[in-house]
């Protein structure tokens, strides 16, 4: 982003200036790391990244200073599961590359190239607080869907963070479905490519003259490499609890594997396997129907339980508008806070619950070190609220990522203000903006 | 939530198209009888009749609770009893009637029991398997005829998550949208039932559910058959209330005038409903010009648009609605899945209410219908940002006397009012915050959710026995 801002800043476009080193005083400090809020808290920023942030914390000459007023201020919020910037409108397919069902690739798509940062659902989000997001393309043609990446969410032209941070997968019902028609055919697939990718990575120059014969294209070998070694993670939807199971034998046999469970409805009921597997989870959130039968045991206490038994869960929101609405995640996480206050229900403290929309996701991504939290070396990507960032209606005043200052107007404050007044005038409303 | 509009529905469909089935009864007799069956009485209009039966409750005095009583009126730090299944008093102070159960509400709100006029629960229930996928008869762009009732499953755990995570005792099932004319809704009471007429509100009257826009010409057009545009659409629907205004002229003389009784028409009587009144129109329209004509051409055949549902843009009309009197069914915060909803701004709810325009809440989705008071609290939070302070009391209504006027049900619903059922919801804090919870629900009086006991937190048939079956989701 930093690079862009200066190329960007030479062609004269109108960007917000670019304060990467600056420090909020005074604050209802949140670190993100699920520990409680602090008052009067400080986060120091330099060169994009967190330097510090605590009550105790001194701010060097010459950092500009925001001061708080004693509001709240977090790490922005780290969407961990999500197709942000690579759909416009779901009923437009012309705008939708989450997928596509008549390419001969499947693991070999890389999502990043498709990313737009001028994309509606991008600013809107921005505007209530989201910096970062896991973006993930969808399985069609096969179980494999490609490889996912990690965005910012800023009002500049490079959002991608990191290009092709993982490989994303479907398994449970879905996977069977693009598998042919069943698990075991996933499963067969599955195996099929992870011999085929080594075969790749012990002879390239053979991969490529193996024609028709091939399950595998070349790309798609050369794409799953890295999920052999270990060296990029693997994201695996999957809800019912033998499917689960089924997931930590495969990482048994494969231990170099990167193994993250997305959605894991049914993750309560085998929570210590996944617990002493140390396999992370991307869960969802409020998700409580018996929508299939692979989350019969679906529950709002999932993520509790899960976190209660040592799972590292962070909320994804798979199957639910993952292309628009990741800032639901901060109400989803508001409600786990809700059930601790239910007889027999699992919630999470309000620092946990935070957590799993900043640190924990992060985490589970690999990426806890960079991103999800205001611990010192990470991304200096920091909200400003006007009140509990988990209640409804709290609003995300000032937002900053890598230390930079965004815009938050979006095109649905400019209608507002056009109908604010519904009536027509001397002029049509067209002519009002 | 896109499953909802269009429904995942089987793309083999088995029926011919029976939607048409305009075919002119002729009338053999020209003189009429002496005397005919009566106005309204030419056939049986509830062949299908609730036997829903209210279950026993004990009479319940909650004390020093903050109470939003659903029409608009606050009290603070007072007092609900109800008794028989009715409301029978609601003020800052109530001696407790001997016998009666006295809660302390003390930091708890009381509200009328969130009523949803937008739900598919039973006609699209979990697990949503194609087995299971009753909601839009998908097979014709006119299909009046056909009742959501017939349809639901009312062991669909739907119900229940709605009971105890979103306080609903009253829900409207409508028929889904990919028809421009789906048929007939239903309303249920929120009390899980063998059958669905144990569930049916006594006494609410039929909703016709209509489609504008971008579901019935995709639909249809994506099949080579009209409706493929938007002038589609609007062409099928006047042709087909064409053929209603007759049929209703038809049935009128020979129920005035007797003689021999016009053949029956399934369709067009539904129809005959509407432009009788009998019948409430809930039309799924997005766009304001879109609305716009619809309320022409409800003008030109003579029928009232009652709501229209998803309503994005309502809120560029507000003034026109208000003419008409046609209400707006909306969501807070849904935007963008298609392109009739990529105006939608969350502020248009509060909109409506600032010009005296008629709206409400709705859900269209078996999680959102769990938090409709969330998302009530959206709509507040995002005004009063932008200039518009609704107060709770206000922004209450959203959830229950509009909809139940919208349900043609709010004599004897949607506020706590003395003689109205009781159906009532205690929350163990403000329901406006995201960290409250329903405490307790009564629905007629009998308390049908209690937090606090595991034993009142219904289990459907299909869910027991089941991974994770009494849990307290």
């Amino acid at each position: 982003m930093k690079k862009l801002l200066m190329a960007a800043a030479a062609f004269g476009t109108a960007l917000p200036a670019a304060a990467q080193t600056v420090a909020v005083t005074n604050a209802k400090l949140v670190i993100g790391d699920g520990s409680a809020p602090v008052e009067g808290g400080t986060v120091l920023v330099r060169d994009g990244r967190v330097v510090a942030a605590g009550p105790g914390v001194t701010v060097p000459a010459g950092v500009p200073v925001i001061d708080a007023e004693g509001r709240w201020v977090t790490p922005g919020i780290f969407a961990g599961f999500t197709r942000l910037g690579i759909v416009e409108v779901d009923g437009v397919s012309e705008t939708d590359d989450s997928a596509a069902s008549s390419s001969p690739f499947n693991a070999a798509l890389d999502i990043s190239p498709a990313v737009n940062p001028k994309t509606s659902a991008i600013t809107l989000n921005r505007a209530e607080g989201v910096t970062r997001a896991v973006v993930a393309p969808e399985a069609r043609g096969s179980i494999f869907a490609g490889q996912g990446a990690v965005i910012d969410l800023g009002a500049d032209m490079d959002a991608v963070s990191k290009p092709r941070a993982f490989q994303f997968m479907e398994y449970g019902e879905t996977g069977a479905r693009r598998a042919g028609g069943s698990r075991p055919a996933a499963i067969a697939l599955f195996r099929n490519a992870l011999f085929e990718a080594r075969d790749y990575a012990r002879n390239p120059a053979s991969f490529a003259d193996r024609g028709k014969d091939a399950l595998l294209t070349r790309a798609d070998a050369l794409a799953l490499q890295p999920v052999v070694t270990g060296q990029v993670p693997l994201l695996v939807h999957v809800e019912r609890a033998s499917d689960i199971l089924v997931m930590l034998d495969l990482k048994r046999e494969v231990p170099a594997l990167k193994l993250v469970l997305v959605g894991a409805e049914e993750g309560w009921t085998v929570a210590r396997q996944i617990a002493a597997a140390k396999v992370p989870v991307l869960a969802s959130a409020l998700a409580d129907l018996p929508a299939s039968f692979e989350q019969l045991a679906a529950t709002q206490s999932n993520i509790g339980r899960m976190q209660a038994a040592g799972v590292t869960v962070g909320i994804g929101t798979i199957n639910d508008n993952e292309a628009r609405q990741a800032r639901l995640v901060k109400q989803y996480a508001g409600n786990l806070v809700a059930l601790t206050k239910v007889p027999g229900a699992s919630g999470l403290d309000w620092g946990q619950a935070f957590a799993t929309i900043s640190s924990k996701p992060a985490e589970a991504m690999g990426m806890g070190g960079e991103f999800g939290s205001l611990r010192p070396g990470r991304r200096g990507d920091i909200v400003l609220w006007d009140g509990d960032p988990l209640e409804i209606g709290t609003a995300a005043v000032r937002v900053f990522i890598d230390g930079v200052e965004q815009p938050v107007e979006t095109r649905q404050d400019l209608l507002r203000k056009r109908y604010f007044d519904p009536k027509e005038g001397a002029l049509p409303k067209a002519y009002e903006r | 939530m896109i499953r909802i509009i269009i429904g995942a529905a089987a793309a083999a469909s088995l029926a011919a198209c029976t939607a048409n089935a305009g075919d002119k009864p002729r009338s053999a007799s020209a003189a009429p009888a002496k005397s005919g069956p009566g106005v309204g009485k030419g056939y049986d209009r509830n062949p299908y009749p609730s036997t829903y039966k209210a279950y026993p409750g004990v009479p319940t005095l909650l004390t020093n609770v903050t109470i939003l009583d659903g029409e608009g009126g606050r009290i603070e730090r007072g007092a609900v009893l109800f008794r028989d299944g009715k409301i029978v008093e609601v003020g800052p102070s109530i001696d407790a009637p001997e016998g009666a159960v006295v809660i302390d509400g003390a930091g708890k709100y009381v509200t009328p029991g969130v009523i949803d006029v937008h739900s598919h629960l039973g006609d699209y229930p979990s697990p949503g398997v194609q087995a299971h996928s009753d909601g839009n008869e998908i097979t014709g762009p006119v299909t009046p005829e056909v009742w959501a009732e017939h349809s639901v499953w009312p062991q669909d755990p739907g119900f229940s998550r709605a009971l105890a995570n979103g306080g609903v005792t009253t829900l409207q099932i409508l028929p889904g949208s990919a028809n421009l004319f789906g048929g007939r809704s239903v309303t249920l009471k929120n009390v899980y039932a063998r059958t669905m007429q144990g569930m049916k509100f006594p006494g609410a009257p039929y909703g016709l559910k209509m489609a504008c826009g971008e579901n019935p010409k995709r639909v249809y057009g994506g099949r080579g058959r009209m409706p493929s545009t938007r002038m589609g659409n609007i062409a099928l629907d006047r042709g087909t209330w064409a053929k209603a205004v007759e049929y209703k002229r038809r049935w009128d003389r020979y129920e005035e005038n007797g003689g021999e009784a016009p053949a029956r028409d399934m369709a067009m009587e539904t129809l005959r409903g509407v432009l009788a009144g009998e019948i409430i129109v809930h039309n799924h329209c997005y766009r304001a010009d879109e609305m716009a004509i619809v309320l022409d051409m409800a003008k030109e055949f003579g029928y009232k648009v009652g709501t229209f549902h998803h309503a994005v843009e309502a809120y560029k009309i507000a003034d026109l609605l208000k003419e008409r009197g046609t209400c707006a069914a909306v969501w807070a915060d849904w935007w963008g899945f298609k392109m009739e909803s990529y105006d939608a701004i969350e502020e248009n709810l509060a909109i409506l209410e600032r010009e005296g325009a008629c709206g409400m809440i709705h859900s269209d989705d078996a999680n959102g219908i769990q938090r409709l008071n969330q998302e009530i609290s959206k709509v507040r939070a995002a005004a009063k940002r932008a200039g518009f302070v609704i107060p709770e009391e206000i922004a209450w209504k959203w959830a229950a006397i509009t909809p139940a006027k919208a349900l043609g049900i709010d004599a004897v619903t949607g506020s706590l009012k003395p003689g109205k059922m009781a159906d009532v919801v205690l929350w163990n804090g403000n329901p406006f915050s995201v960290y409250t919870r329903p405490e307790k629900v009564w629905i007629d009086g009998a308390l049908l959710y209690d937090m606090h006991n595991p034993k009142l937190r219904p289990v459907s048939d299909f869910e027991l026995g089941q991974p994770g079956s009494g849990d307290v989701k």
